[in-house]
């Protein structure tokens, strides 16, 4: 069996607290993974966005660059 | 482990005002990003104007000026003009800058100010609420167009771009918008592009970014930014109208 | 330095040099566009810039600029012009930044004339422009004084980080008198810590505003301002006074309308009337307190003005109802002669009006 590509792998950290919950990030991401937390409420009052399975992230920053709250931080593994 | 996004120091810590999903937000942090990135931080001095982007003295991480309405560009000159070493720029809305303050942006873009300015086209005014803006679209409902804007009574929107490509003194003048994370990157790209305009002493520069308003246009922050393509893309067409290398 | 021949409004562009103020920004407009025209021909000389706005809301606002960047700046206008820019004077004000306003009035209202008049008392001592704020406003009588107060107007600026106005009719702005350009008192002025020229990453931002808005915010800026004109009040009052202590009628006038009074004092004293005068030279802080001064059997006071009394409110609440307040003015362009003069201080001393 041949050796599958190694896939970039990504990791994103949201600073919840701050998330407006607009979902700019959930409709950029290619890779389907953010979501908007309905069962949880921020500080703000809104429902944060976040990483629904870590492991699919490929760092592109997609999320980030939508963000219009600087809530993200991503990094390259 | 390689950090690939984090936020600009050129925002400071302050949380935005801004309605969940504005754009607003977006092309702040390009701002930010582009004045790190060149280098002119710690030497810029910005100027808010009135309208939602009001508040931009708190959140843009360097020295700022609040101006009146529309007024941003004679600030900035007078700014210049005594400080000719630092960088100067604007960051306006449509109402601002299209509306109230036409006669300072036409004519600081004629004088060929040494400025950059940065222009949010949402085709509304925001913060008082969804009234009808010079950049309205035909048909477009506002609370001060309640049937729609109706091209007979007070015609098309203005279309400052192109207008202000006509003008010798403009060097650089792009529209973009930023709606995708292409998008974003082509934003970036020409907001750097024409503060590298100013830096090298060229002239005046404009950027106009068009941008969302789902409070006031009624739709969420995602349908706001297919609204903003089907409907302002066709009428404000994308693209660079001037650079410095077709003028010279 | 020995003494030039100037016209007024080009004296205030030489004062103005004098006083380091390298910048200037204005529009063009009856009678006053001598001193921008000198303006543009001189600061290039020194290293300054002149630059013609597109308007004069524009020029205000370039004023604004210039002078959060920390910059000596002026500009000038008059009547219809200083109208324009009552959005940018309320907003330098509420900023509190120090610059010099210069309006050469013509008649009102509206577009009105181009001749002398002073019409603009009310919106030069009460505010043209929105919020509660004061300029020092400075009303000279002859070219000297003129350019003895731009020096000064400039120091009281940055002293209390406020704009200040030289309120001028239309004669002293075109009238030919010998000059001096001299030092004004030495003043402590403050550091501009606060302008604008890069953080330099040496310092948090520095921001020029004028927004508070949270109630508690706008309050408690609105009383430092308060505080900050009461000293104003306090230590700049200016005013001339002849002869208060003994006059049965004083003249209360400003601005060249003063030296036709003095006329027409001398005149009277020559056919045995006693007449004093009081001449403010700020009009705000205004000097009431020299109306105090006024002897207890004054039969009046005769303000006399080049417009339809807007100084009569300031002497009626300096006199404070003690003395009965008359009026004498011309309009339009008409200046009140010494003749009219006399023969109303005759009719209040005959007991006619």
């Amino acid at each position: 069996m041949a050796q599958a590509k190694p896939k970039i792998r990504g990791r994103v950290t949201f600073n919840e607290d701050i998330c407006k919950g607009c979902g700019l990030c959930v409709q950029a991401c290619p890779v389907n993974i953010i979501t908007l937390d309905n069962s949880k409420i921020n500080a703000k009052g809104y429902h944060p966005a976040t990483v629904t399975d870590m492991d699919k992230c490929i760092a592109c920053a997609s999320c980030a660059l939508m963000c219009p709250d600087v809530v993200i931080t991503v990094e390259r593994l | 482990m390689t950090i690939v996004f984090q936020k600009t120091r050129g925002l400071t810590d302050v949380e935005t005002h801004y309605c969940p999903g504005c754009t607003h937000g977006i092309v702040h942090r390009l701002v930010a990003e582009a004045l790190e990135e060149l280098g002119v931080l710690d030497m810029a001095i910005g100027v808010a104007p009135v309208g939602c982007a009001v508040l931009a003295y708190k959140y843009f991480n360097c020295d700022m000026h609040e101006a009146a309405h529309g007024r941003a560009p004679a600030v900035a000159t007078g700014i210049k003009r005594v400080r000719p070493e630092n960088f100067v720029f604007t960051y306006q809305g449509d109402g601002d800058l299209a509306s109230i303050g036409t006669a300072e942006i036409v004519h600081a873009a004629h004088r060929g100010e040494k400025i950059s300015t940065i222009f949010i086209n949402n085709a509304i005014y925001g913060m008082t609420g969804g009234q009808m803006a010079p950049t309205t679209l035909v048909g477009q409902k506002a609370t001060t167009a309640p049937y729609g804007r109706d091209e007979a009574h007070c015609g098309k929107p203005i279309r400052i771009s192109e207008m202000l490509a006509t003008i010798d003194g403009a060097k650089f003048v792009e529209r973009v918008t930023v709606t995708s994370p292409a998008h974003v990157r082509k934003a970036k790209k020409a907001i750097k592009e024409c503060f590298k305009v100013q830096i090298e002493g060229k002239g005046f520069g404009i950027v106009e970014v068009l941008s969302t308003c789902p409070t006031n246009w009624g739709l969420t922050p995602t349908e706001a930014l297919k609204w903003l393509e089907d409907n302002m893309i066709p009428y404000y067409p994308l693209g660079n109208f001037k650079r410095p290398e077709e003028v010279e | 330095m020995a003494k030039v021949l100037m016209k007024g409004n080009e004296a205030i562009g030489a004062a103005a040099i004098e006083a380091g103020c390298r910048y200037f920004f204005g529009y063009p407009i009856t009678p006053q566009s001598e001193l921008p025209e000198y303006m543009a021909r001189e600061l290039p000389k020194v290293g300054g810039v002149f630059l013609q706005a597109e308007s004069e809301i524009a020029a205000i606002n370039m004023v604004y600029g210039a002078a959060g960047a920390g910059a000596r700046v002026m500009t000038s206008s008059s009547s219809p012009g200083i109208s324009l820019k009552q959005e940018g004077i309320s907003y330098i004000a509420g900023a509190e930044l120090p610059c010099l306003i210069v309006n050469i009035m013509r008649g009102g209202p509206g577009l009105g004339s181009i001749l002398p008049s002073q019409t603009d008392y009310f919106q030069a001592t009460r505010g043209g422009g929105n919020g509660d704020y004061r300029l020092v406003v400075l009303a000279p009588s002859n070219v000297q004084e003129l350019v003895d107060l731009v020096i000064e107007g400039f120091d009281i600026a940055d002293q209390y980080r406020n704009p200040v106005m030289i309120l001028g009719d239309g004669m002293i702005g075109q009238m030919m008198e010998p000059v001096e350009l001299r030092k004004p008192k030495q003043r402590e002025l403050p550091p501009k810590d606060w302008a604008t020229d890069g953080t330099k990453d040496k310092r948090k931002p520095n921001i020029i505003n004028s927004l508070y808005l949270a109630a508690e915010e706008l309050e408690a800026h609105n009383q430092r301002l308060q505080e900050k004109y009461k000293k104003i009040m306090e230590n700049e009052v200016k005013v001339e006074s002849y002869n208060i202590e003994d006059a049965d009628v004083v003249i209360a006038a400003y601005g060249t309308i003063s030296r036709i009074a003095k006329t027409a004092i001398s005149q009277l004293e020559k056919e045995g009337y006693k007449v004093g005068l009081i001449r403010p030279i700020t009009l705000w802080p205004y000097p009431y307190d020299e109306f105090e001064k006024i002897n207890d059997k004054c039969k009046g006071i005769l303000t006399v003005e080049m417009n339809t009394g807007q100084m009569v409110d300031d002497v009626k609440i300096a006199v404070k109802g003690k003395f009965p307040v008359y009026f004498h003015g011309r309009t339009g362009g008409m200046v009140p002669t010494p003749d009219e003069i006399i023969d109303k201080v005759k009719k209040i001393y005959g007991g006619e009006i």
